[in-house]
């Protein structure tokens, strides 16, 4: 990309200086993640470059935070933690908040702003309001410091995001499809099976995909409803960054950062299929 | 007009139009009823808590009945039948081991009250009328009218004085509402801190933002969906792991230091604090939030016309005023929009204000936090200062359904 031919001196001036400020911001955007990639395979325990790491001395490099982590009964029990509340989790979030954007993407829905709104509230009340309402619920119910205490807590909180994806996918939803199928005398529940779930089935996974991020991340409610028994990597990490910096941390951050551009690279490759499918301009 | 089984076609419309709308809700109550119990009524219950006050009348049963007979200013202490029947009560609640409770919530109000619950507690069941001398022999402050004010005005299952608490206010000895001197204010200066940074990240926000989501919306599709990656991966990357890379970078051995060492900027003695202090909040939560600004912004700027910019150059408007006076005015709803997400987002943020926070960075949260689980437990605060953030969200919640519409709301 150049500027213009046309451009004179002032114009390329300020063309080129605004790209280094992006250039610095994408910087600030991006270069803490991946300053961590490195700093995780130090031999020693610091969280900066030492002078082998600097002149790429194999000697100051090592794997031994991956291997601590993987060794470490307590990490083991959080990573067994996080996936089982967040597995359980989505599937409850994904379940209900398909069902409830099917209909609320209806045109008879009466009350919808106000419908609407309570359903993506999860998301707007900050998470220590959200925290500090469930501990004290879920101590008197008898939840608090339960696996399902926490799952149905981070149920609630991943809601909105399917909501949200799941009617934004309907919104450009031909009706007469339904109709098309109902006519040629398909059963309502072969309707939705066949005609709605594989055009809206985008939308619900990556729906699916937020809700799964959300209860993987969340460390708030944890903290409050969870105890030790339901710590999850956030869990570990928050306390491990409290009581003592290990380099370990670094190696779960390395980990983490990888699986979300594993998840990352799904909703692209989601997003690309449902514009395809639309009809639209690949981007 | 009837429909082929005889049913006039319009009962028979509204038959059918009922039962879509019944379906539609049908639809929606599911995830209604699995929210009431998971959320709302937690929610509920902490509204409940900030005015809750019920520990009082019922472990204190027969002191609130006999105290409303007492008037403070007619005599300083109450007279002989309050003083039996707090007897009663602390020996009741002794027994059942209760009375810990309402110590403690006198306690949160008249500090002292608490240790002169324990001191009397073993003594109870012994004591012998007079039950005024009695008590006096225990402890003196049997005799100070602060505690007896105290139970009097608190006699009701409900009370306004945690909310009063919050808001760094408190009862003088008339029973009046005057404010804490300044020197002693903890939440006001707080809340003020929490609204102030904000809104200073929120700043920091739209100006790292505005130039990206400018470039992003100019350059074509291909190269800014490759940027727009950039964008998201931050955002779908663990707080915790941001936090933690900004402790890496930011501490006094950290990597940015070491950097500003080496080109010899500061002096190996003169390292910078940057972190555990309002710098290091401001810094990490303004690369956290930084992608909420970007979102909404760029999704307005794309929808810009060009032309605008270029019938605004061909009119004779110089760049800097075709930019000014054309293109920003037009990026009003963007900038909106991601502003108050991230001022929302920021007012009620907990985890990185607590981990690199240090004293000076810390935000209600962390006392809220504090109040429900920490050394200093006071759940009926921690619900009124909770309730209090809730009401501020709330204001700017609705602004932005007015700005963006909570239909509109898109992710990624």
């Amino acid at each position: 990309m150049a500027p213009p031919i046309y451009a004179g001196p002032v114009e390329k001036t300020w063309y080129y200086s605004f790209r280094v400020i992006c250039a610095l911001i994408f910087i600030f955007l991006i270069g803490p993640l991946f300053i961590i990639v490195p700093l995780s395979f130090n031999a020693e325990p610091y969280f900066n470059f030492t002078p082998e790491m600097l002149s790429l001395d194999p000697a100051g490099f090592s794997t031994r935070w991956y291997v601590d982590f993987w060794s470490d009964a307590n990490w083991r029990l959080a990573v067994q933690n996080s996936f089982v509340i967040a597995i359980f989790a989505t599937l409850i979030s994904t379940t209900l908040g398909t069902l409830a954007a099917l209909g609320l993407s209806r045109s008879e829905m009466p009350f919808k702003t106000l419908v609407m709104a309570l359903m993506i509230s999860p998301m707007i009340v900050p998470l220590i309001i959200s925290a500090a309402g469930m501990y004290f619920f879920y101590s008197r119910i008898g939840l608090a410091s339960t696996h399902v205490g926490v799952i149905l807590a981070h149920a609630a909180l991943g809601t909105p995001f399917v909501v949200i994806t799941v009617t934004a996918t309907l919104v450009g939803f031909d009706h007469s499809l339904t109709r098309a199928a109902a006519n040629l005398g398909a059963h309502p529940t072969t309707v939705f099976f066949k005609v709605i779930v594989p055009l809206i089935l985008p939308g619900v996974i990556s729906g699916a995909l937020f809700a799964f991020i959300t209860s993987f991340d969340e460390v708030v409610v944890v903290l409050f409803v969870g105890s030790v028994e339901q710590r999850t990597i956030p869990w570990a990490m928050f306390s491990g960054i409290r009581e003592e910096i290990s380099p370990t941390i670094l190696a779960v951050a390395t980990l983490l950062i990888t699986l979300s551009i594993l998840l990352l690279t799904t909703l692209e490759l989601l997003r690309r299929r449902n514009e395809r499918l639309r009809g639209l301009s690949p981007g | 007009m009837v429909t082929a089984d005889g049913v006039p076609l319009k009962v028979s419309l509204r038959r059918a139009m009922r039962r879509k709308r019944n379906t539609a809700l049908l639809l929606t109550a599911p995830l209604f009823m699995f929210l009431l119990i998971t959320f709302i009524l937690p929610i509920g219950d902490m509204l409940f808590k900030s005015i809750d006050n019920s520990v009082v009348p019922e472990q204190l049963p027969r002191t609130v009945q006999a105290v409303q007979s007492w008037n403070p200013d007619a005599e300083p202490v109450p007279p002989e039948p309050v003083y039996e029947a707090i007897v009663q009560d602390i020996a009741e609640g002794y027994e059942n081991r209760t009375i810990g409770r309402v110590a403690r919530r006198l306690n949160y109000e008249v500090p002292g009250a608490s240790s002169l619950f324990r001191k009397t507690q073993r003594r109870a069941d012994r004591l012998e009328p007079p039950y005024k001398e009695a008590l006096l022999d225990i402890d003196e402050d049997w005799a100070d009218p602060e505690i007896w004010r105290l139970i009097k005005r608190e006699s009701d299952f409900t009370t306004l004085s945690h909310y009063i608490a919050a808001v760094d206010m408190t009862y003088d000895e008339q029973g009046n509402i005057t404010a804490v001197p300044d020197e002693r204010q903890i939440y006001l200066p707080l809340f003020w801190r929490t609204l102030w940074m904000s809104a200073a990240i929120t700043g920091l926000c739209l100006l790292l933002g505005f130039p990206v989501a400018f470039l992003m919306a100019t350059l074509p599709l291909r190269l800014s969906n490759l940027l727009m990656i950039l964008v998201l991966l931050p955002f779908w990357t663990s707080l915790l792991v941001r936090t933690s890379s900004w402790i890496a970078l930011l501490q006094t051995e950290g990597v940015i230091n070491d950097i500003l060492v080496k080109i010899g900027l500061v002096s190996d003695d003169g390292r910078l604090q940057l972190i555990y202090n309002q710098t290091g909040t401001m810094i990490a939560m303004t690369h956290i939030l930084l992608p909420f600004m970007i979102l909404p912004l760029y999704s307005v700027m794309k929808t810009i016309p060009p032309s605008y910019m270029r019938a605004a150059k061909s009119l004779g408007a110089n760049p800097l005023t075709a930019f000014v006076r054309v293109y920003v005015p037009n990026t009003v709803a963007g900038m909106g929009a991601g502003g108050i997400l991230v001022f929302i987002l920021a007012i009620g943020y907990y985890i990185t204000p607590n981990l690199v926070g240090g004293r000076t960075g810390i935000f209600i949260s962390n006392f809220i936090a504090q109040y429900i689980s920490g050394s200093t437990q006071n759940w009926g605060l921690a619900a009124a200062l909770g309730v209090l953030l809730l009401g501020i969200v709330m204001i700017m919640f609705l602004l932005y359904d007015k700005i963006v519409g909570v239909d509109n709301m898109k992710l990624g």
